[in-house]
């Protein structure tokens, strides 16, 4: 039993991640989950599954984020009756989440007076009709329908003078496809709403052709500037399951290679930070440095952006002493440009004004809408799964966590610097005590049915994957959870009040996965 | 701003070769005439369309602006309009959410008009390949001239793609 939790049946769910579950039935699901918030819970991921091939109707699961861990929560309907009780009302960011549940398995989240919490799509646009639920295991999975005509309902605003500026899918810049409504009076902006699922193709579907220690190449690209990090959480799920744990040398890589993922993006957000507030000198600073790291990567790792290093049992790179030797120099050269980037930058006034006030995002509203990573930490929010629950290795590596209170771009900018150094310090700290040990070790194979856990803080934020055994060492279900779920809604209230022009510089400071929560 | 003016000098050009570039890119010969390509190729603006990528080759495709590859310095520019453009660039296996997007930024290109495909999943649809939610390739929806494979493409193997496409030797 958890504290977060009372009363509440938990089993613990074996592996590296603090983790327990339950069963519930629909009054107990959502009390548990009303419970857990009043104690200080978060919800970390909301979704479904179809279980009438095992005789079991469906399944949602509620994945909260509790003081002692996470805690999974279950709850099964019959296959003739697929709702469950609305969640969004206790934690907002479950809105878009039970959306996704209804278009991809068909359950749908029924609030207090018996009617669909939203009933409109998120993830389905018109690429499948709208009785079809794809994730059905009754789905075939070659089958595909042609589009229809796309009339999404955005919410209106009305007044004197009030004017919409639709924007999207595709963008002005290098950017992945999404759609932003602004609703504006003069340049002042009224309203923002996001609609996102453009990229949607089929990711979870996909996952379930795949065998359990191939699909880890999928993670790793279901948001490729996080790679890294979606693969070690797929790994950890995997590992949790089997039973094996990889060689304190291979932990200790896989964070190598997170937080030098972590440095490449952070030093590419900072080059373009500068140049959405004006200052061209930063993105050219800034992807300079950026290159050298990801040239290093290429050199060391086989690849630039550290993809397909991270396998189930460990790693499948290893460093030797010229290259130890290679990634300290660097760190020693990088840190030394790094402050006097941020010199410059704290010194240029024009840059200042364009970082200060802009975009804020306050403690209160950040934690009711359940932000995490980074975004959260410059709200002033104590979230890091580095630092709780400091998963193997980084128990002990001491991680520092960077907050910042005003919830600005200049917050969001300054934890990004403080994280690069302290990435930097973590990166020193694993090479100067790296033991002797196999990269890789056997994962023994795995039973039908087992459901395992992965819980990695990416540079982005916190990175969940849900993995459930099938027969024969197949993916049963798989779902990779990206932070940008919980944080693309906090953008919509960043927004507010601004003028549309910051709203590059806002965004940017964000900077969220379309792919990652699309799918 | 001495401090900004001495990083400037201090760092001094970075900038390397281009690569040359390679036939065995393309997927279709003889489209476009080599004199219409010459004129494009000497001030080529391009727009990217992300398709339904992982959001890797877009990563790649921000590179060619840092100082190594400095793709403006070679008269080749990122255009925020495709009714600016003279090439899309797309990545990702495209989406069937996409789909509609995409071929309506491709209408918007005025002819002459050269399309490249970025990387595995552009080129073959890659790991997430075609489904119910995905088109696959680049090719299953507009044509296509020139296709860079990799995972993501190198910068440089982006750049020649470029290159290639408009039949641009190096200076």
């Amino acid at each position: 039993m958890l504290a977060s939790l009372p009363g509440i049946p938990l089993k613990p769910l074996a592996g590296a991640v603090p983790a327990w579950r339950a069963e519930l039935d629909a009054q107990a699901w959502r009390a548990a989950a009303a419970s857990a918030a009043t104690a200080g819970a978060r919800l970390g991921a909301l979704w479904s599954s179809d279980e009438r091939d095992r005789g079991g109707g469906f399944r949602v699961y509620a994945l909260l984020v509790c003081y002692e861990g996470l805690a999974c929560l279950e709850l099964k309907m019959p296959a003739h009756q697929a709702s469950f009780p609305d969640l969004s009302d206790i934690f907002p960011c479950a809105g878009r989440m039970q959306r996704a549940a209804y278009d991809l398995v068909g359950t749908r989240a029924i609030n207090g007076a018996g009617q669909p919490a939203d009933p409109r799509g998120w993830l389905r646009h018109t690429a499948w009709p709208e009785d079809v639920f794809p994730l059905r295991r009754d789905v075939a999975r070659d089958a595909s329908w042609t589009s229809g005509e796309d009339r999404y309902a955005f919410v209106t605003v009305d007044g004197d003078g009030v004017h919409e500026i639709p924007v999207g899918p595709v963008h002005a810049g290098t950017i992945e496809p999404g759609h932003f409504r602004f609703s504006v009076v003069g340049e002042r902006v009224l309203r923002l709403e996001e609609r996102l699922g453009y990229k949607h193709k089929g990711v979870e579907k996909r996952f379930e052709q795949m065998k359990l220690d191939e699909a880890i190449r999928m993670a790793g690209r279901i948001s490729g500037d996080s790679s890294v990090g979606y693969a070690w959480a797929y790994a950890m799920a995997l590992e949790s399951m089997a039973g094996a744990r990889p060689s304190e040398r291979a932990l200790l890589l896989r964070a190598l290679l997170l937080e030098r993922e972590r440095i490449a993006n952070h030093l590419g957000d900072l080059g373009y930070l500068g140049n959405d507030g004006g200052l061209a000198f930063g993105l050219a600073q800034f992807s300079r440095l950026k290159e050298n790291v990801l040239r290093l990567n290429a050199k060391l790792f086989g690849h630039r952006f550290q993809m397909d290093c991270v396998v189930p049992g460990g790693v499948c790179v290893d460093l030797e002493p010229a290259g130890i030797a290679s990634l300290h120099d660097e760190a020693v050269q990088l840190e030394l440009e790094i402050q006097r980037l941020r010199a410059i930058y704290d010194d240029h006034a024009g840059l200042q004004d364009r970082f200060v006030a802009c975009g804020k995002l306050s403690a209160e509203t950040a934690a009711s809408l359940g932000v995490v990573g980074l975004a959260a930490r410059a709200s002033g929010l104590a979230i890091d799964a580095r630092v709780y629950p400091a998963c193997a290795p980084y128990d002990r590596l001491e991680p520092r966590m960077c907050t910042r209170r005003h919830g600005d771009v200049a917050a969001r900018v300054n934890v990004r610097f403080e994280e690069l150094l302290e990435s930097l310090r973590i990166e020193r700290r694993i090479l100067d005590g790296l033991p002797p040990g196999a990269g890789r070790v056997p994962v023994p194979p795995v039973e039908a049915g087992a459901l395992g856990l992965g819980w990695v803080e990416g540079w982005r934020g916190e990175i969940f994957v849900a993995l459930e055994s099938g027969a024969g060492g197949s993916v049963r279900r798989c779902h990779p959870h990206d932070p940008s779920w919980q944080n693309w809604p906090a953008l919509e209230h960043a927004i507010l009040g601004n003028i549309v022009p910051d709203f590059p510089l806002i965004n940017k400071s964000f900077n969220l996965s379309y792919a990652g929560q699309d799918l | 701003m001495h401090k900004l003016l001495r990083q400037i000098a201090k760092v001094g050009i970075k900038t390397e070769a281009p690569p040359p570039p390679d036939d065995a890119l393309r997927t279709v010969r003889g489209r476009l005439n080599d004199e219409v390509l010459r004129l494009i190729g000497r001030a080529l603006a391009i727009r990217h369309v992300d398709a339904g990528s992982c959001n890797g080759c877009e990563l790649e495709i921000h590179a060619l602006n840092n100082p190594y590859y400095n793709i403006e310095g070679l008269g080749i520019r990122f255009v925020a309009s495709p009714r600016h453009a003279d090439m899309l660039l797309v990545t990702g296996p495209v989406s069937r959410n996409m789909e509609a997007a995409l071929l309506r930024t491709y209408d918007a290109v005025p002819e002459p008009k050269l399309v490249l495909a970025i990387g595995d999943c552009g080129c073959t649809g890659g790991i997430f390949g075609e489904g119910y939610a995905s088109r696959g390739r680049v090719a299953n929806v507009i044509p296509v001239d020139v296709a860079v494979p990799g995972c993501p493409p190198a910068p440089a193997a982006v750049m020649q793609g470029i290159l290639t496409a408009v039949q641009r030797a190096r200076r």
